[in-house]
């Protein structure tokens, strides 16, 4: 059968980034041409501001080069637009008379720039801003004249001003309020900016009215309502942006300020889908790229005849890209009834910073002259995060509130290019920033993928978001909420939710339930699905070893050189002379190349073969040990000290209490690995506060912490009650550690997880809730029953023995 | 016997049954290391068990589809080409194999 033909009218942004989603989806579905009214490829419209000014060629801004559409057998007419839409015989004609047959099609056609409706607007010398023609008559006027007007101080008309100066020219923006960018700055930031872009050497003539364009020929002055003039070789309107819709018009489609779509991108049309800034949505414009992808992550997914995407609506935020201006602002930056405002003025260092909160809630923000906290800022609202309880630091920015691990998050524009931002994988700032302008990333994943970057322990993540950030100005935008993988647009909640509620209890059922992209998923995906499924559904869920990471498999640590390290429990960290001897002499029996005691006070075994493990397992377990899972996403050690037995400050036996919380927990498979402690009296010898569930001894009984993590990014726990008995705190730490295996995201330690939920929730669950906290415990023990089973036991006893034995030759 | 002459050298290594689904066992032979793998729809493939970015063992990563991802730093190789997924970079050698009635044969000359 012959492919279904799909014609995207609009080679923009938009409509590409359409057609790479589409791509990524399904591949061969459609026969696609594109048609595009400039005679360029796909380029990356938001850095035209960069080409204007200097700063960047065009060749750095394309996006998709004709080999790509050549590669991806898609047919490109550049240079000619398409001029009418026969919608009953299904066919589109173009300027030059190709007359193509679809049967899906994508509007695109994006925006123009208005241009205001006075005498002499047609002059030769008076333009929009809005494509490479533009920019490129705006570098070639600035060879030969002096004098440019930039009607529009807004971002587009301030960018063009700033890039017709670096070019020469003397600049003057006419704008017809008293204040700048009134659509995202406030009064305050607004006149922060001005002065700055006056030191610059920009000159602004404010409510002024332009009345008329006067020139014999060509542009020579602008005249104002209240009579006055300004001379003028170039007069640049940027005044705003009209969606274009004229082609939609023409073809009967419903148009309001813009074309109108649903929340799948469908036009009244339903073979003709409308994407981008010619769009209406819900009554909304935008003019932003990051919206833009959204749509087209949305638009694409219904092409791909999967039907479930929807689009909603975008919280959008602005960045200017003028060199050395920084400035930033989101959500809704006025404020108004039922907002508070949170201010920091310091005009003498040129910073103002204003946060609007609603509900406990950040609902807008402008940063002028530190604007290192904008992607935080951004995050949180896009979140809808509550923050009353960081609302005291919250304008001091990421950096102030407590975790030392990333501080460096906020240096980001400071940086020079030769500094390493990823510490694992060796990338420095220049490489990220080359990637994302010269490969057109957009988004963390891109860029990890091309970089390496915030790739392997993800502590510089904030850097890179920042840089992004920083270097696509006011376009970057992180999805809201992030699929899964690239299998599925479901997220971990909704997979989660849907095992539960729909009773899903094998990897097959989820991906027939949900619609798996690939029929046995990927290695990102299985071992979450398999984690879920375990933890939901204990006693009808067959653990499914092929989609466990080789550490889970092989119950053992996979080192760089391909040897296994080997961890006995020790449980409490409280050994004996028989279980050190045994220890040793399995050491020194499989030739063990290094002995070391680990930072949680076990003993590590490393550089044994594959093949070896079994037989030093029967060894150990004989010896009375079991796995020490210091391979897993469970239960690792429970580190303590020696507490009251000895120590003079010791109030309660901390060892004893150690030792029970391992015999209760151990075996128990978590989101993410879960560490636990409990010190002996409030000095703390065994570091409770910065464990996933820590316990310190109080005269009383016992403080109980939660949420603390001492690894890439130091958190220190939040206190979650006091209790008086060692069953007390056993029932507590069975009921947090199962709210936080039925609830917290595969790979999510308790310490973002309690950020993100909330320590008061986490309390509600545990502490408040007595009837709930009995449940959740009962549901933990009922799980611990099938978990604590030997995993080294039984492979020593021969079960999966395929594992670690070699395949041999039966002829050989 | 000559290994110039011999196009393939062909070993036979058990029935396909040996190497569970969706994974794979390793085949020792003269210190070379190939890891065969066996995915969903029961075809067998075998590399060189060294991942061309650090030497990682292929054998022991998570199969789907015809990709195995390393378990050292997630590369994720096509299992018929040896190939990394882009934006990575690297080949892993590959090796022939055959299936024989219920017999898998692997070839000991790389592709």
């Amino acid at each position: 059968m012959a492919k279904e033909r799909l014609v995207l009218v609009g080679n923009g942004m938009a409509g590409m980034r359409t057609i790479e989603e589409l791509l990524q989806l399904e591949p061969d579905l459609y026969d696609i041409t594109v048609f595009g009214a400039e005679p360029h490829p796909n380029y990356n419209r938001i850095l035209l501001s960069p080409v204007l000014s200097g700063e960047k060629t065009i060749d750095e801004i394309m996006l998709n080069t004709r080999a790509w559409y050549d590669e991806h057998a898609i047919t490109l007419h550049t240079g000619d637009p398409v001029v009418d839409i026969d919608r009953k015989a299904r066919v589109v004609r173009s300027e030059q008379g190709l007359a193509v047959p679809y049967d899906r099609l994508i509007l695109a056609t994006g925006s123009y720039p208005f241009m205001i409706p006075v005498p002499g607007a047609e002059l030769p010398g008076v333009m929009g801003y809005r494509d490479i023609a533009d920019v490129d008559a705006m570098i070639a006027t600035a060879r030969e004249h002096k004098r440019a007007v930039v009607i529009g101080g807004g971002l587009l008309g301030l960018e063009a001003a700033y890039g017709l100066q670096q070019r020469g020219m003397d600049v003057t923006v006419v704008h017809l309020l008293d204040s700048l960018m009134e659509r995202q700055l406030d009064k305050p930031a607004a006149a922060l900016l001005q002065a700055s872009l006056e030191q610059r050497g920009l000159q602004f003539l404010m409510e002024a009215q332009t009345a008329a364009i006067e020139g014999d020929g060509r542009v020579e002055r602008v005249r104002f309502k209240d009579g006055t003039e300004v001379a003028a070789d170039l007069v640049v309107m940027a005044v705003g942006i009209r969606p274009n819709m004229a082609l939609a018009q023409r073809a009967g489609l419903h148009c309001e300020r813009g074309i109108v779509v649903d929340d799948t991108m469908l036009t009244y049309d339903p073979r003709i889908y409308a994407i981008g800034e010619c769009v209406q949505h819900r009554g909304q414009c935008y003019g932003l790229v990051a919206p833009l992808f959204e749509q087209a992550k949305v638009c694409a997914n219904h092409l791909a005849r999967l039907g479930y995407g929807r689009y909603e609506g975008s919280v959008t935020s602005t960045k200017l890209k003028v060199t050395g201006i920084d400035l930033f602002s989101a959500g809704n930056y006025r404020g108004g009834e039922a907002c508070e405002e949170i201010l920091f003025q310091d005009p003498g260092a040129g910073v103002y910073k204003k946060l609007v909160i609603q509900d406990n809630r950040l609902t807008g923000a402008v940063l002028y002259g530190d604007t290192i906290d904008g992607a935080w800022f951004f995050q949180l609202m896009r979140e809808g995060r509550d923050i009353s309880g960081i609302r005291e630091d919250l304008l001091f920015g990421q950096a102030h509130l407590g975790d030392a691990g990333h501080g460096g998050q906020t240096q980001a524009a400071a940086m020079s290019d030769d500094m390493q931002v990823c510490d694992c994988n060796g990338v420095c700032k220049g490489e990220i920033v080359r990637a994302i302008t010269a490969k057109g990333l957009f988004t963390l994943d891109d860029v990890k993928a091309h970089t390496k970057a915030a790739a392997s322990c993800g502590s510089c993540t904030g850097l890179v978001e920042q840089i992004l950030a920083n270097t696509l100005g006011s376009d970057y935008s992180v999805p809201e909420a992030k699929p899964l993988c690239k299998c599925t647009d479901y997220t971990h909640d909704q997979v989660r939710a849907a095992i539960r509620d729909q009773h899903l209890t094998s990897m097959g059922d989820v991906f027939q339930a949900l619609e798996w992209r690939q029929p046995d998923g990927c290695h990102v995906c299985r071992p979450a699905l398999n984690y879920y499924l375990i933890a939901t559904w204990p006693n009808e869920t067959a653990d499914d070893s092929q989609s466990r990471f080789i550490n889970e498999r092989a119950h053992a640590n996979i080192q760089k050189d391909g040897t296994y390290s080997v961890i006995p429990r020790i449980f409490g960290g409280e050994t004996s002379p028989a279980q050190l001897r045994a220890i040793a002499a399995a050491a020194e029996k499989y030739d063990v190349r290094t002995v070391k005691i680990t930072g949680g006070q076990r003993i590590d075994l490393l550089g044994l073969t594959k093949e070896q493990l079994p037989h030093i397992w029967k060894d150990l377990t004989d010896a009375g040990f079991v796995s020490g899972h210091a391979y897993g996403k469970a239960l690792r050690t429970v580190k303590t000290c020696v507490g009251s037995e000895w120590c003079r400050f010791g109030v309660q036996n901390s060892t004893q209490m150690g030792i029970d919380l391992e015999a209760l927990t151990w075996g128990s498979w978590t989101p993410h690995k879960f560490k636990m402690a409990v010190s002996g009296c409030p000095r703390n010898c065994a570091e409770a506060t910065i464990k996933d569930f820590g316990v310190v001894a109080i005269e009383s009984g016992w403080e109980l912490h939660v949420g603390g993590n001492g690894g890439v990014k130091v958190r220190a726990t939040d206190v979650l009650c006091r209790v008086e008995t060692p069953e007390q705190v056993k029932e507590y730490c069975g009921a947090f550690m199962q709210v936080y295996r039925e609830e917290a995201r595969y790979l999510e330690r308790t310490a973002p997880w309690v950020e993100r939920v909330g320590i008061a929730y986490v309390r509600k669950r545990v502490v408040d809730d007595e009837v709930g906290r009995k449940a959740l415990y009962k549901r933990f023990l009922a799980s611990q029953k099938l978990a604590q089973v030997d995993p080294w036991k039984a492979r020593a006893a021969g079960a999966e023995a395929h594992e670690f034995t070699p395949l041999h030759e039966a002829n050989g | 016997m000559s290994a110039v002459m011999a196009e393939h050298t062909w070993v036979d290594i058990g029935p396909i049954a040996s190497i569970p689904r969706l994974g794979a066992r390793v085949l020792k032979r003269n210190g070379v290391d190939i890891a065969v793998f066996r995915n969903a729809e029961d075809e067998v493939f075998a590399l060189l068990n060294r991942c061309p970015h650090k030497g990682g063992p292929l054998s022991e990563g998570i199969v789907y589809g015809r990709t195995v991802a390393c378990p050292l730093h997630n590369l994720c190789m096509d299992l018929a080409t040896g190939q990394a997924q882009a934006p990575d970079e690297g080949r892993a050698a590959t090796f022939a194999v055959r299936i024989d009635g219920d017999r898998v044969l692997v070839s000991m000359t790389p592709v």
